[in-house]
């Protein structure tokens, strides 16, 4: 995918000018926190299963070769051929290569965010296949050229105008409003496509190492025709996405659900296990699986390490009120929201993606609901720090943090400054005590004042009044507690 | 009871009345207030900014100026949420790590020590207002502060609490964030104006200037020079001048 988080200031711009952007930002905006809220209240103790979730991803990661070695032996026990990609290019061209040895011409995709790393649709296309992206969000996306804005919704950001807009350019059907008909009218576009497809593509939302199975969670019963109808089917996923029992898998799948979405359970769940069977009336000839690096392993045993926990529920962005203010587009990569700020940089390259770990107000909703419990703001925080140390912030930043630390461990010449400052900026204000204008600090005052400093310090303050009540104490012969106060000045 | 008054750098600077307003309140749940003057900052403006050394240099700057206190308290929830991560930047330094682990279990957001750990119960005078309360996004989320201030604020007589939608959500401050990226901060305080006017309120109310000074500047900005924006220790001071009416 195309890489557009280096100009995530401008994508912001752009979004927050956006007004239909914003209008569907604000009609769904805390739609899925809210279901989520709502699923909560049915679970005994949703927190113990958040521990659970935390520990079994944790553990896998500390033997990830070992579980991951372990799911290839038992997948290919079954008659899966299992595929290893370092990067997305490498992925691409495996999946090229498994498509060209069987003949194909037509492939139909279930929703894989890994295969939005890599590009694949353009490199399928242009080796001369025709690809159809089948998830409906997806599908809408492909119609409209556009990248996803949401892992589990990756059409959030269109409302149903739009969608009606679009299907009435390409299916030259008369425009609704009507969700139910837009949905029926993307299925009958769909079927033949399920029907004549030669491959399905999918990613895979878990590996189950014992035995060998790719799982996939879907709404919509795209992902099952994907997976079942073509004769051959690859699954495209990330290195890090293995349990190691289907026991894990149903833990997991208590808490993936209802984070996203806040269901209970998706409509379908499909653990998808070797090849079709002698006899069998359906189910893939051929089935592999490419298991994709792209970055992953150089974040194991790092300060990272625990964002490799990520079970893609997307409830950190639903509740992220950056991202609800911005959209998923602004991150200008495959994840957004707090998520994507860390796996974007992690994954591209910190240089690619500066401003995406500075794009949170550290605010802790995104980790106050995270299933794994992925301390995402302290994981903003470190790569804060990289790009500090590594001298990847403008210098006057770095000059001005150093200037302020130094200040704070002088008490003194802080005392000077704060008096100094706040003398400076009363001085500035106007009668309504307001700074309108701030140099240097225009990000403030373009779209708020600046109340000025009430007078001042309170330490210059609160040293005039001991001052002065110390001058009082002489005359009185008891001892008052204003005096103790000043006694125990150091 | 001894207390260290943490006054904050927000608050020494921009509005003293809020240091004032703790020590009062403080003084009126009887304890004994002192506020070493060689306090500066919590080190967390430096330390979200990705400057360890802020976190590190700043907490022993504040274990010196505060290991001695019975308690310490802060009108902030921010502050206290930094000074409570400090032990996790001496993980190298077991006895330092020790002596600050016992350092922040006595360190407290106001309004949570008057409620739960002050040597006699805060009893609020009597104003005549309604206000909406704003929840602080560290106070909550890490130090659980969310019916501490409310139930001060329902104590003081002629206060009228009135929730406004998503409170619990961000204001948009985020310390240097609301700088870095103000065009999304601001669209964020718009919303949170909009949010707490929707109330009818007189005041806004929060437990951290930083919020406040956000949503105060785009409250003005949006043309509002009315709707008051108050540190809940502000109003509750103010409410100490009037005692309660008998109910009759």
């Amino acid at each position: 995918m195309k890489i557009r988080s280096e100009q995530f200031k401008g994508n912001v711009r752009k979004q927050l000018a956006d007004e239909a952007l914003q209008s569907n930002l604000s009609r769904f905006g805390g739609g899925f926190a809210d279901r989520r809220r709502d699923a909560l209240v049915k679970v005994d103790d949703f927190e113990a299963l958040r521990d659970r979730g935390a520990s079994i991803r944790a553990e896998v990661l500390e033997n990830l070769d070992y579980w991951l070695l372990k799911f290839e032996a038992e997948a290919q026990r079954r008659g899966t051929q299992v595929h290893w990609a370092e990067t997305g290019a490498e992925a691409n061209q495996i999946l090229l290569n498994i498509a060209r040895n069987a003949g194909v011409q037509r492939v139909v995709k279930s929703k894989s965010m890994v295969s939005e790393e890599s590009g694949l649709n353009e490199v399928l296309t242009e080796a001369g296949m025709t690809v159809t992206e089948t998830d409906l969000g997806e599908y809408i996306l492909q119609l409209a050229n556009e990248p996803p804005s949401h892992i589990i919704a990756p059409a959030i950001h269109k409302s149903r105008d739009e969608v009606s807009a679009l299907f009435e350019k390409h299916h030259g059907t008369p425009r609704t409003d009507d969700i139910p008909s837009l949905c029926e009218e993307a299925r009958g576009q769909l079927r033949p496509h399920f029907l004549a497809a030669d491959m399905g593509v999918s990613g895979g939302n878990f590996l189950i190492a014992e035995t060998g199975s790719v799982t996939i969670v879907t709404n919509e019963g795209n992902g099952r025709m994907v997976t079942t109808l073509p004769r051959v089917h690859v699954a495209m996923t990330g290195i890090e996405k293995v349990l190691p029992t289907l026991e894990d898998l149903s833990a997991i799948l208590r808490l993936l659900p209802r984070s996203a979405t806040g269901q209970d359970i998706t409509n379908y769940v499909s653990i998808l296990t070797g090849v079709r069977d002698e006899g069998a009336m359906d189910g893939p000839q051929e089935n592999h699986v490419i298991l994709v690096d792209n970055g992953r392993s150089r974040l194991l045993g790092g300060d990272l390490h625990d964002a490799l926990r990520c079970i893609r529920c997307g409830a950190c962005m639903n509740h992220c009120p950056v991202y609800q203010n911005i959209g998923g587009h602004a991150y200008g990569w495959v994840y957004p929201g707090p998520i994507g700020a860390i796996l974007t940089p992690a994954f591209l390259g910190l240089e690619k993606a500066l401003d995406l770990p500075q794009a949170s107000t550290l605010c802790a909703a995104c980790e106050v609901v995270c299933p794994v419990r992925i301390p995402l703001p302290d994981l903003m925080r470190v790569l804060r720090e990289k790009e500090l140390t590594q001298g990847l912030r403008p210098w006057h930043e770095r000059l001005s943090i150093r200037l302020w630390r130094w200040l704070a461990l002088h008490p003194g010449w802080y005392a000077f400054a704060a008096r100094w400052g706040t003398r400076l900026l009363r001085g500035m204000a106007g009668s309504d005590r307001l700074l309108h204008t701030l140099p240097g600090l225009d990000g403030w005052t373009q779209g708020r004042d600046m109340p000025a400093p009430q007078g001042e310090t309170f330490r210059d303050q609160w040293r005039k009044k001991q001052a002065a009540e110390r001058k009082i104490i002489p005359i009185r012969l008891d001892s008052s507690p204003s005096e103790k106060k000043a006694g125990l000045k150091k | 009871m001894r207390i260290g008054l943490f006054v904050t750098c927000l608050v020494d600077a921009m509005r003293p009345s809020i240091g004032f307003a703790s020590v009062s309140l403080l003084e009126a749940a009887g304890c004994e207030v002192t506020i070493p003057d060689t306090q500066t900052c919590c080190g967390q403006p430096g330390f979200n900014s990705g400057d360890r050394p802020s976190g590190i240099q700043l907490g022993l700057a504040f274990l010196r100026d505060f290991e001695g206190f019975d308690a310490i308290v802060a009108p902030s929830g921010s502050c206290i949420g930094m000074i409570h991560d400090y032990p996790t930047l001496f993980k190298d330094d077991l006895a330092l790590q020790a002596r600050l682990n016992v350092l922040t279990a006595k360190c407290y957001e106001l309004t949570d020590f008057l409620v739960n750990h002050a040597p006699k119960p805060l009893s609020p005078g009597r104003l005549s207002m309604t206000v909406s309360y704003h929840d602080s996004c560290t106070g909550l989320r890490q130090l659980e502060i969310k019916s501490q201030p409310r139930f001060l604020l329902q104590q003081t007589q002629g206060v009228e609490l009135r929730e406004m939608k998503d409170a619990e959500i961000c204001c948009g401050f985020g310390g240097s964030f609301s700088i870095k990226l103000g065009d999304i901060a601001t669209q964020m305080a718009d919303k949170k104006c909009a949010h707490a006017l929707e109330t009818g309120c007189d005041a806004i109310v929060g437990g951290d200037l930083g919020c406040l000074l956000n949503i105060e500047g785009r409250l003005r900005r949006r043309g509002d020079p009315h709707t008051q924006v108050k540190h809940v220790a502000e109003l509750l001071a103010e409410s100490l001048v009037n005692p309660q009416l008998e109910k009759s």
